[in-house]
């Protein structure tokens, strides 16, 4: 199970929450303190496991993050999880960030939260992975946006009028490698 | 209102949206909250609007808020109307806002029941799967409780999108909702075999997740997910068994035997390193449990070994953490293994990455020999000093000390190397584990009492050179150590070499800035070096140093006397009253020593930690009564102190060390002293050599002001741990020399005694003999202790709820409550009164045959058949070349482990499935002689285990007895197992005589007992409802048609294509000549003419299903669609095209879902004038009435309402929600069925093919 995912920049501003279990308003945001202090301080080039955080979790519980550019991803799963598996699905969630907003960077999770939670909808869900296929994921937020498009009036919905000031270093991350035949 | 709504949408252009709002945030950097506070009153007056579209957006602005950390519960109902939206936008906002801030205490949530009902039957998938993703964040036991059956009802959606939604949010209700469990199981298992690999991972997902919490429910599973994994090719779906296997393992060795050989297969061959690390994980779970277990295991561990060497050594930090993390796992049972790869472990200490060098840390605990240890710690307290950061140390302190103290220190051969390693330890910056060292030093002074000596001396030294732990504040942690010191010092204070100049050491004014439990040690134990200095004193004429001693305890009390801490003052002013009585004694020249001795004689023993806890109560004993009237108030217990001792002893240590015999330990202390009497490095307890070593330079002339505390520092005067290590080496060589001269019968006398000690140490271990032993025969325990005690699960966990035993059979008032009734627990209607009874009334005899018992077992009244049936249908027709197939093919894995499903899948009655699992686990068949009786078990597959078996070729009739005996280790399991063989064969014999109706499947059969209630004797014959569609030399197809309970005018087509020739069938192309009324559903961009592509092949002997959608407008006449299936055969030389006419005849029947109703609500019906009546009689109906409702019920979809004697009202609905009421009577062969509809033409259909049902048999 998942408990916990968070995305928070390199400051420990909060981008996207989204807990599986219920905490208060407070402690949610002192374990998003905790967390970012904890995974702040780890150079980038050691493992993307982390034991302890006492807030959320316990002994059973893990921290698994993989740092893009400006962006920190991290999902907290029990034993039940495999290591490797939720470090695809971190990458394949960011792919699909990459794919739905076209070169995704920090600037569209800051004003499309919504947007970003939508899609994370379509990968987990109460805490269980739902889906790992990109194409799938992909292919039902589309339909939904579509959906979407054609309830609303045109001038509810902004287009993206940023610029690309933070595009996130793929270079920097593998793809998706632990799990080959997952795509 | 028109001029409103304008106003509104004006408005709108003005508002902030959440774009706007962040832009705000983010421009008002200073004042945040303030500019926050002013968009939470905007978004307050957008609430109050009546556009929806308005409320959304500041819905969707609050969602903002919440995620930073702004609390929004008080918008919760403004949440649910923003849900309530008829629009998916902002239906979707809704939802959102409500997973993110509902939870159980939201009272709202009680509000939204139908709201989210109705969304989970929108025609909208996607109105659906919002609400079943919001629900998966806030489902509460009452939601859960109401909703239950509407969400089991969307795993069998057509959408698969909906399908694994529903499916994964299944385990979420079951925690909140436990008894929703045992209904929903048998559909949640069948979606184990779903045809979209989505929903397939859902159900595995959500079964692994139930079966981690509480595996041994889950244990008659294991067939079917062995069968999914040697199956299937989702990596994530394979991680998860692979994982559940891991967890399932434990319970059941034989398992894991079967196990080993595929996981090893996919570690050879599998690319992902996902896959291979859980694999590996696996196979060591399964080794660990077979730890016993056989010979041949040492191939795998070998191959896990190197594989995690192969991780560890790869430049991929993550893959070298988990591989070191899946090390210390074989380390438990496989030390050696491991300990051969200690050179890469050490390796990884000096890794620039934490986490490794912790988990490093993990494996070296297990890897440490007699041999090794010092060399180990050594290296661990150089990282000790170039540690940065204080977690990383304090965890290595943890560690050292954990090495050393592991299974009673057995790895220590020299104590002074570990309490000089400890006196090092002290000098750590800043730990928070002084009193950890504090303990251990306690520990070994107390229960090593050749090292008494030693440690006093040293102890002395560090009460001498307090100072330096307690200079500075941060270091208060360390401090703790004193507490020990100071203890060790005065209950030992006979050792002592100078007891006046520890005693002024204590005494000093400074130590009363110490903590005050620590003074109140100093105080007491100041009292014991007293005592001890008056002893010393004794017939010494010259009393000057006794009395000095009387007066500097006189001087120095005082100052503990005004101590603040209640402890200290009481001590310190009771010894000092003493004290100076004594000095007065002492000026009458009076001998005390004597009787001030005696104030602290007697000796310590060491007690187990759990002592006090294991004595079990005497019989007749009741604590909880009261001995005398109870007090007024009673006293609260006294607060366990934190016991110093505690932690460091292991519990199971005693018998070991009780076994070196006396002799034998007077033997080897006689040696040691000669041996160090000889060696003229060992630093000896005597005078002088304590002298010596004062004497070292440097030892009082450091000045305390010049030592720079972020530097190591060096205790002046105490000995480096490093001294020890050259010193025990020393010791061995000589020790080996010495060995080498005495001769070998006293060896071998040696050898057999110390065996049994280590037995787990490498062998030149063994000549290694410790310089101390541990006393740990004080250790004391009760003599009837218990022999352990259990620790006991959280009884908060919610998982403890769903430990269900999901293999009885499922009793009616275990039914979900459903929606047309939604007083769940009002289920009182007569009917379900009597079906109850009737089930249970069914509970003995269900041993009688097999097909009983699996009648039972599905209590689901499932709207469209499970796949399970659809096989069973097949049967029905093929039964012959199916044994066939089942004895010839035995390579044919995908037919069989179909089989293998079907069998075990059931959760039938418990002990004859954990029979059916034994036979799996046995890889033994049936014990039949003659290749009838085997043919007639694999004819029988369903109910016969045996008929797996045929999957494995080594499993063939004759040999397995042998294998089964050599595989069952205890020959209690081994009598279970003959039992059990011969029940089996008891049954197969039963079985002979009417295997013919058996065959056809007893799904059919477990059906229809929820339904048409039972109470005779006789089992149900058994029942299908898939019926030959075509059939040719290649091919043979099997179709059931059902209708879609979300869509009045969709039914579902499941058709079993099966593979009758030796050759690949591929390129199946299935199409229906489409009919005014009904037609096909293709995939968009279609034409109306074209086929459908079917997504599969089928490899010689294999068959598959396939579902077809068909939209139909009128459901109140049957009718037939002609159609062709075309495909390609082909094998090696050549391939052909082939087809296949047919004709799909739709049933009124099959426009009919079987749908429960009450007593109550069916008089209402019938009442109610709007229904026409029609009847139909049918003559020589040979059968037990309660056989008669089954198939009713079974066959067309009808469910009994109530039944009195042989008389039975039963009802159904049509998808399009036509009313069908059934009045059924017996009376010697004559059945009248008296019918009532608001449909006359679809009664009329619908009783002729009942009519017809009976006619044909």
């Amino acid at each position: 199970m998942i408990k916990a995912i968070l995305i928070f920049n390199n400051h420990g501003k909060p981008r996207l929450i989204r807990f599986y279990q219920y905490f208060a308003e407070d402690m949610q945001q002192q374990i998003i303190r905790e967390t970012f202090h904890l995974v702040s301080k780890r150079d980038d080039n050691v493992c993307n496991f982390l034991e302890g955080g006492s807030l959320i979790g316990g002994s059973d519980y893990k921290l698994i993050y993989r740092h893009y550019a400006t962006l920190y991803f991290v999902f907290c799963v029990d034993s039940s999880e495999s290591e490797l598996g939720i470090l695809d699905l971190i990458q394949v969630f960011v792919e699909t960030l990459d794919k739905c907003f076209e070169n995704v960077c920090e600037l569209d999770l800051i004003f499309h939260m919504d947007k970003v939670h939508y899609i994370l909808q379509e990968v987990v869900m109460g805490g269980m992975v739902l889906e790992t296929n990109m194409n799938e994921i992909i292919a039902q937020v589309e339909v939904q946006n579509r959906l979407e498009k054609s309830e609303v009036r045109p001038f509810l919905s902004s287009s993206k009028s940023f610029p690309l000031i933070y595009v996130f270093g793929f270079s920097q991350v593998s793809a998706i490698k632990y799990s080959l035949s997952v795509l | 209102m028109a001029l409103k709504i304008v106003k509104g949408s004006i408005d709108r252009m003005f508002d902030k949206n959440l774009q706007d709002l962040v832009r705000g945030i983010r421009n008002h950097k200073e004042d945040e909250a303030k500019y926050i506070s002013t968009c939470i009153d905007e978004i307050k007056q957008e609430l109050k609007q009546d556009n929806i579209a308005v409320k959304a957006n500041a819905v969707c602005k609050l969602t903002y808020l919440q995620m930073l950390g702004y609390d929004v519960s008080w918008a919760a109902f403004n949440i649910v109307e923003v849900m309530s939206s008829s629009k998916f936008t902002y239906k979707r906002i809704g939802y959102l806002a409500a997973s993110q801030c509902f939870h159980e205490s939201t009272d709202v949530i009680m509000l939204t029941t139908n709201q989210i009902r109705k969304d989970l039957s929108s025609p909208n998938q996607y109105d659906t799967g919002v609400a079943l993703t919001g629900l998966s964040c806030f489902v509460t036991p009452d939601l859960a409780r109401d909703l239950a059956n509407d969400i089991m009802t969307l795993m069998s959606h057509t959408k698969p999108y909906i399908r694994k939604k529903a499916v994964l949010i299944m385990y979420k209700v079951f925690l909140k909702y436990p008894e929703s469990l045992r209904p929903a199981f048998p559909r949640l298992k069948e979606k184990l075999e779903d045809p979209d690999p989505g929903v397939q991972s859902a159900a595995v997902n959500v079964i692994c997740e139930l079966a981690r919490r509480n595996p041994k429910n889950y244990l008659s599973l294991a067939p079917l997910f062995f069968k999914l994994m040697t199956s299937s090719t989702n990596n994530w779906v394979l991680i998860k068994i692979i994982k559940l296997f891991g967890a399932l393992t434990p319970l059941e060795p034989r398992l894991g035997k079967k196990l080993i050989e595929p996981l090893t297969n996919l570690i050879h061959s599998t690319s992902a390193m996902s896959l291979l690390y859980e694999c590996v994980n696996t196979v060591i779970a399964v080794l660990i449990s077979l730890s016993s277990g056989m010979p041949n295991h040492s191939a795998s561990i070998q191959l896990c070994v190197q594989k995690l060497r192969i991780l560890i050594e790869d430049s991929d930090q993550n893959l070298k953490y988990l591989g070191l993390l899946a090390m210390s796992k074989i380390l438990k049972t496989h030390p050696k293994s491991v300990q051969s790869h200690k050179d890469l472990i050490l390796q990884c200490l000096d890794d620039k990455d934490e986490s490794i060098r912790l988990r490093a840390l993990d494996l070296l605990y297990g890897m440490v020999s007699k041999k090794n240890l010092m060399e180990i710690v050594k290296k661990l307290m150089l990282h000790v000093d170039k540690a940065e950061g204080t977690t990383y140390r304090d965890e290595l302190l943890t560690k050292i000390i954990d090495i050393c103290s592991q299974s009673n220190y057995q790895y220590i051969t020299n104590f002074e190397w570990y309490i000089s390693i400890l006196v090092e330890l002290t000098r750590l910056e800043g730990t928070r584990h002084g009193h950890l060292i504090a303990s251990q030093m306690l520990d070994v002074a107390i229960r090593v009492k050749a090292i008494r000596v030693f440690a006093v001396a040293q102890m002395a030294t560090l009460l001498d050179n307090a100072h330096m732990l307690t200079g500075n504040t941060q270091r208060n942690g360390i401090c703790e150590v004193l507490y020990a010191a100071a203890w060790i010092c005065g209950e030992f204070s006979e050792h002592l070499e100078n007891p006046m100049e520890t005693l002024e050491a204590m005494l000093r004014p400074k130590v009363a800035t110490l903590p005050g439990h620590i003074q109140a040690v100093y105080v007491q134990n100041a009292a014991k070096l007293f005592a001890t200095v008056l002893k010393s004193q004794e017939g010494n004429t010259d009393s000057t140093t006794a009395q000095e001693a009387s007066q500097l305890m006189i001087d120095r009390l005082p100052l503990f006397v005004q101590s603040a801490n209640l402890e200290v003052q009481e001590r310190a002013s009771c010894i000092l009253q003493l004290v100076k009585y004594i000095q007065k004694l002492q000026q009458k020249d009076v001998e005390v020593s004597e009787e001030v001795c005696a104030l602290f004689a007697g000796e310590l023993n060491p007690v187990a930690p759990k002592a006090q806890k294991k004595v079990p109560i005497p019989d007749g004993l009741d604590l909880d009564a009261w001995i005398n009237e109870p007090p007024s108030e009673s006293e609260s217990e006294d607060e366990q102190p934190k016991a110093i001792f505690s932690k460091e002893e292991p519990k199971h240590s005693r018998p070991r060390h009780t076994e070196v015999d006396e002799k034998e330990l007077a033997r080897r202390r006689e040696a040691r002293k000669q041996e160090q009497a000889n060696n003229p490095f060992y630093i000896k307890a005597s005078p002088s050599s304590q002298k010596v070593y004062q004497e070292t330079p440097g030892v009082e002339h450091i000045p305390v002001v010049q030592i720079d505390l972020s530097v190591p520092l060096k205790v002046p005067g105490l000995p480096m741990s490093d001294q020890y290590v050259k010193l025990e080496e020393e010791r061995r060589q000589k020790e080996r020399a010495e060995k080498k001269k005495k001769d070998k019968k006293k060896r071998k006398e040696k050898r057999s005694g110390r065996g049994k000690k280590h037995d787990s140490g490498p062998e030149s271990e063994e000549d290694i003999t410790p310089a101390h032993m541990v006393d740990i025969v004080t250790e004391e325990m009760p003599e009837n202790a218990l022999p352990s005690d259990d620790d006991e699960r959280d009884p908060a966990d919610p998982h403890k709820a769903l430990d269900i035993d999901l293999d009885k059979p499922l009793a009616d008032s275990e039914k979900l409550p459903v929606r047309s009734h939604r007083a769940a627990e009002v289920l009182k209607s007569p009917a379900e009164d009597e079906e109850g009874e009737n089930v249970s009334s069914l509970e003995p005899k269900k041993k009688s045959s097999k097909e009983k018992r699996e009648k039972k077992k599905d209590k689901d009244k499932d709207r469209k058949k499970s796949k399970e049936e659809k096989k069973k249908k097949k049967h029905k027709h093929e039964e012959k070349e199916e044994a066939d197939l089942l004895c010839g093919q035995a390579d044919e894995p995908a037919f069989q482990s179909e089989e293998t499903n079907e069998v075990v899948t059931p959760p039938t009655s418990t002990s004859a499935d954990v029979s059916d699992l034994d036979f799996w686990l046995s890889n033994a068949p049936v014990p039949s002689n003659t290749q009838e009786a085997a043919t007639v078990a694999a004819a029988e597959a369903a109910p016969a285990p045996g008929a797996i078996s045929v999957t494995t070729p080594d499993s063939e009739p004759e040999e397995p007895k042998d294998t089964e005996m050599e595989e069952t280790k205890s020959s209690k399991h081994k009598k279970k197992k003959q039992k059990r063989e011969k029940e089996d064969k008891e049954k197969k014999k039963k079985k002979k005589h009417h295997h013919h109706h058996h065959h056809h499947g007893d799904k059919g059969g477990e059906e229809s007992v929820q339904n048409g209630t039972v109470e005779e004797e006789e089992p149900l014959p058994p029942m299908s409802n898939y019926c030959l569609l075509a059939e040719n030399s290649y091919i043979k197809v099997a179709y059931d048609i059902q209708g879609n309970l979300q869509d009045g005018s969709q039914v579902v087509v499941s058709v079993i294509f099966e593979n009758k020739c030796d050759s690949f069938l591929k390129s199946m192309e299935f199409n229906v000549l489409d009919s005014l009324n009904s037609k096909l559903q293709r995939p968009e961009g279609s034409g109306p003419h074209d086929s459908l592509t079917i997504p599969f092949q089928l490899p010689p002997g294999v068959s598959n299903e396939a579902r077809f959608v068909f939209t139909v407008q009128s459901i109140i006449m049957p009718q037939k669609l002609k159609g062709t299936l075309t495909f390609i055969v082909k094998n090696e030389e050549s391939s052909t095209h082939e087809k296949l006419d047919f004709k799909l005849h739709f049933t009124c029947t099959s426009y009919l879902i079987t749908t429960p109703c009450y007593s109550d609500a069916f008089a209402k019906l019938l009442e109610s004038g709007d229904l026409k009546s029609s009847s139909i009689r049918l003559e020589g109906v040979n059968m037990p009435f309660h056989h008669l409702l089954a198939r009713i019920c079974f066959h067309h979809h009808f469910s009994v309402v109530e039944r009195i004697d042989s008389c039975a009202s039963m009802y159904s609905r049509s998808i399009q929600g036509h009313h069908v009421c059934l009045l059924v009577k017996i009376s010697s062969q004559t059945v009248s069925v008296d019918a009532k509809c608001d449909e006359p033409t679809l009664l009329g259909n619908v009783l002729d093919e009942i009519k017809q049902t009976f006619s044909q048999c």
